[in-house]
Parts: structure tokens; C-alpha cells; sequence
């Protein structure tokens, strides 16, 4: 097992966010987290990270508890985040923004701009001349230049043109072809369902259902997602 | 004779341009990478030239004392940094004030206590002790220009360091998103704790440098501050640049 989240709760101040959230993630598996707007999908994924200290609960990976770990050493155990809204450094150039934190393994310059042709062409822009689309596939890139073991995406394809969609699901379902474990969350569940291995669906802070994605039903659709 | 006069006071004005630029470049390395605003800084300087001038007595080597006031000070950076200025980063500006102000009392009377209120004096080396001839002025005194010199070998090495390495890709990344930098995986901490040392080892190099052209005593620190913020006000808070 790769991460395995028991019974995690998390507080902003005096407000609780997540009230007992369970998953796992296994080597090389896509596991897709689900649920409306507001349920503590970011919260349960900044809590992994360690951006957010959770009050209760254990968060295993790779066998080691990252329990009050912080948020750097976490991540140099092999979590790569690509988090909500990007958050690539504007003031830093395309190359600046893949190598500042880069540390080695398999993923290289080269293979990066193999999956996103476009980052090689604009490498020596600044990251905040870039489209939408383009600082995605930047986010996308920048985490897996630290060469993680596991890569977070969190709405990796919202607020994208179509076209632009296409083509970060198209490099989301190589990274998965080649073997790399993926926690993720999206909206689109017509590309998502057919990629992931498993879902959870969390509900106001607490994972109410986890399963395969073929075996989610309209009406659980329907109740748990809003469709 | 009057175009000589007005060369030296060019010469004069650039190389306290070029100090003020050594203080006003840590401060705003502070500033703008960490949002701090440190009052402390003079004291730096101060410790800086206190450094050099016992180091500089006690072996009677002007270049060990310089090294010795830039260690000092950036010791002297980072163990304040660890110890007080890191509780700071999250609170308001005021807070960072009042703690920094107390800073300075504690190092100004901390600095009396050891070395007396009396003025230390720091011999420029043989080295530089001279005067060169310019066109148009008989003598200007080396030392003034190995300031100029210095202060512009400075800023060009910070622009490398800050434009070139990756340390300052780090600097700057941590500038425009501190968490998203930690959840790549680097130490925002220990970044920021050199950060700090580089700035106070700027400032403790500026402090020994115009230690020995004026007198190294208590409160030497608190007027540079001053103009030091002028100009980094002016110049664009948190731009290297600017100052």
C-alpha cells in the first residue's frame, strides 16, 4: 500500500473541515476522490501535504506516518502536488519554475517537455505570460520533476477550453499507463471514471463510498455528486 | 580646481551611495523574500565592525578582521533568525517592529557591556592607506575606492546569486508562494535562515568597511537604518533592484 488515510480529521481554527476521511492508494493505482463543492477534497489533500495539520486520524506513506511532519520532508518522501489554481511562481521562468525544486530521477527536462512540447517552446518565459492551460501543464510538469511516488492532481482540467482539456487528460492517462500511482480530483467524471481504478466520494468532510468507478451508480451520482 | 572639487564629492557621494546600497540590499532581501521588516539591521552593521575591529586588534590583520565581521554578522543573523525572527514571519508588521526595536536595545547595551561606550578605532590596512592620483583630483584616498569596488562586487554577486542559482530561484519562488515551494519539497526554513545571514552578512560587510573610516562605537547602526529604509522605500520595497 502507497498512502493509506484513516479517520482524518482537520480543522480551520475553530471549524472543522474533514470528519473521518479513509483511502488508499496502491502502487501504480489511479484513485480518484469525488464529491461536490465544499466536502474537504482540498482539505483532505492539503492534509496529506501537510499544508493543513490534521487534528486526528494517520496518514500513511510508503510506511512511514507523516503525522506532524512538515510539509517539506513530506514531500521529499514522494508526494507531488499539483494543487488547486496552479500556483506556479509567476515571477520565475517557465525552466526556473520546473527546475527550482527539481530533485533527481527518471523524470528529466527532456521527458517533461516529451509530454508537453509547448513548456520547451516557452522555457524562457515567465510563468505569468502563460495560458491557462500552459501553467497547468507547468504545475503538472514542476511536480513531476521531483520525481514523486505519488502525484496529487487537484483540478487539474477546471476552468480549461476543451481542446486544452484533451490534451492534459491525454498526458494524465500516459503518466497512468506508465505505472505511476495518481491521486486525483476532478469534475469531469466522463474522462475521470473510465481512467481511475477506484473512487471515494466524501461528503460533507467524511468518505461515505469507496469502490470501483464501474460499480458508481446514477443514483449515487445523482446524490453524492449533484449530476 | 573646481571640477576637481566636484569629482571627489562624486566619488565621495558614490561610495556612500554604495554603502548605503550594502544596507539597503539586505533589508530589502528581508523584506522582500520574507515580509519582514528588521529594525535589527543596524545592529548587524554594528556587530559587524565591533567584530572586525577586536578581531582586527587582536591579530593586527585588517582582512582577518574583515572576514571575521562578516561571519560575525552573519552568525549573528542566524541565530536571531532561529531564535527570535522566525516566530515573526506570520505576525503583523507592528509586532516585527517591537520585537526588532528590542533587538537593537539588547545589542546596543549587550555591546556596551563588552566593549565600553567608548569608540573603537579601526586602522585601514597599509595595503590601502594611500592615495591615488585621478584626472583631476591629486589624491584620492585608496580605501574610498576599494569601497566603491567592493560594494559593486557585492551587487554584482548578489544579482548572480539571485538571477543565476538555484538558491535564488528558491529565494524567489518562496517570495511569491512560500507553501506551494514547501510542498515541492524544499526547506522553506532553512532557505529563509540564509537568507537571513546573507543580509546581515551584507550589512556586517558594510559595517566594517565605514568602521574604518569613521569610529566603530554603540549606535553606529541606527543612523544608516535610517536612510538605508529611505532608500529602499524609494527604490521599491523588496526590489534588489531598486535599491
Amino acid at each position: 500500500m502507497l498512502l493509506e488515510v484513516k479517520g482524518l480529521e482537520a480543522h480551520y481554527g475553530a471549524a472543522q473541515a474533514l470528519f473521518g476521511v479513509n483511502l488508499t492508494v496502491n502502487e501504480g493505482e489511479m484513485v480518484a476522490m469525488l464529491g461536490r463543492n465544499g466536502m474537504g477534497k482540498s482539505t483532505t489533500i492539503s492534509s496529506i501535504c501537510q499544508m493543513v495539520t490534521p487534528t486526528k486520524g494517520t496518514i500513511e506513506f510508503r510506511g512511514q506516518s507523516l503525522n506532524r511532519m512538515s510539509s517539506h520532508k513530506a514531500a521529499r518522501l514522494g508526494l507531488g502536488l499539483v494543487p488547486e489554481g496552479r500556483r506556479c511562481f509567476p515571477n520565475l521562468s517557465v525552466l526556473e519554475n520546473l527546475t527550482a525544486a527539481a530533485r533527481k530521477g527518471e523524470w528529466t527536462l527532456d521527458r517533461v517537455y516529451d509530454l508537453f512540447p509547448r513548456l520547451k517552446e516557452r522555457k524562457n518565459q515567465s510563468a505569468n505570460t502563460l495560458s491557462g492551460g500552459e501553467q497547468q501543464m507547468l504545475a503538472i510538469s514542476r511536480a513531476l520533476m521531483t520525481n514523486p511516488k505519488l502525484l496529487i492532481l487537484d483540478e487539474a482540467t477546471e476552468g480549461l477550453a476543451p481542446v486544452v482539456r484533451g490534451e492534459i487528460w491525454q498526458a494524465i492517462a500516459k503518466l497512468k499507463k506508465e505505472g505511476l500511482s495518481i491521486l486525483i480530483v476532478d469534475k469531469t467524471l466522463k474522462e475521470l471514471l473510465p481512467l481511475a481504478d477506484q473512487a471515494v466520494i466524501l461528503e460533507k468532510g467524511e468518505s461515505v463510498w469507496a469502490g470501483r468507478p464501474d460499480t458508481l451508480t446514477e443514483e449515487m451520482k445523482d446524490r453524492y455528486l449533484g449530476l | 580646481m573646481m571640477a576637481a572639487l566636484i569629482f571627489e564629492q562624486i566619488l565621495n557621494g558614490l561610495q556612500f551611495g554604495l554603502t548605503l546600497f550594502l544596507m539597503a540590499a539586505g533589508l530589502t532581501l528581508v523584506f522582500g523574500v520574507m515580509g519582514l521588516i528588521n529594525l535589527a539591521h543596524g545592529s548587524l552593521y554594528m556587530i559587524g565592525a565591533f567584530c572586525c575591529a577586536w578581531i582586527t586588534q587582536q591579530t593586527g590583520s585588517f582582512w582577518l578582521g574583515l572576514g571575521g565581521g562578516v561571519l560575525g554578522a552573519a552568525a549573528a543573523g542566524a541565530l536571531i533568525e532561529m531564535l527570535v525572527i522566525r516566530r515573526l514571519y506570520d505576525r503583523d508588521h507592528l509586532d516585527q517592529v517591537l520585537a526588532t526595536f528590542a533587538l537593537i536595545l539588547i545589542f546596543s547595551e549587550g555591546t556596551r557591556m563588552v566593549f565600553g561606550s567608548m569608540p573603537l578605532y579601526l586602522n585601514i590596512p597599509e595595503a590601502l592607506s594611500g592615495t591615488v592620483a585621478l584626472p583631476g583630483v591629486e589624491a584620492y584616498p585608496v580605501y574610498r575606492l576599494f569601497i566603491i569596488l567592493a560594494a559593486l562586487a557585492v551587487a554584482v554577486l548578489l544579482y548572480m546569486l539571485i538571477s543565476k542559482t538555484r538558491l535564488g530561484m528558491r529565494i524567489r519562488a518562496g517570495e511569491s508562494d512560500r507553501e506551494m515551494i514547501a510542498a515541492l519539497g524544499v526547506d522553506i526554513k532553512t532557505l529563509y535562515t540564509i537568507v537571513f545571514a546573507l543580509g546581515a552578512a551584507i550589512a556586517g560587510l558594510s559595517g566594517t568597511l565605514v568602521g574604518a573610516l569613521r569610529s566603530v562605537q554603540v549606535g553606529m547602526g541606527e543612523p544608516v537604518l535610517i536612510l538605508a529604509f529611505v532608500v529602499i522605500v524609494i527604490g521599491g520595497i523588496g526590489s534588489i533592484k531598486g535599491a
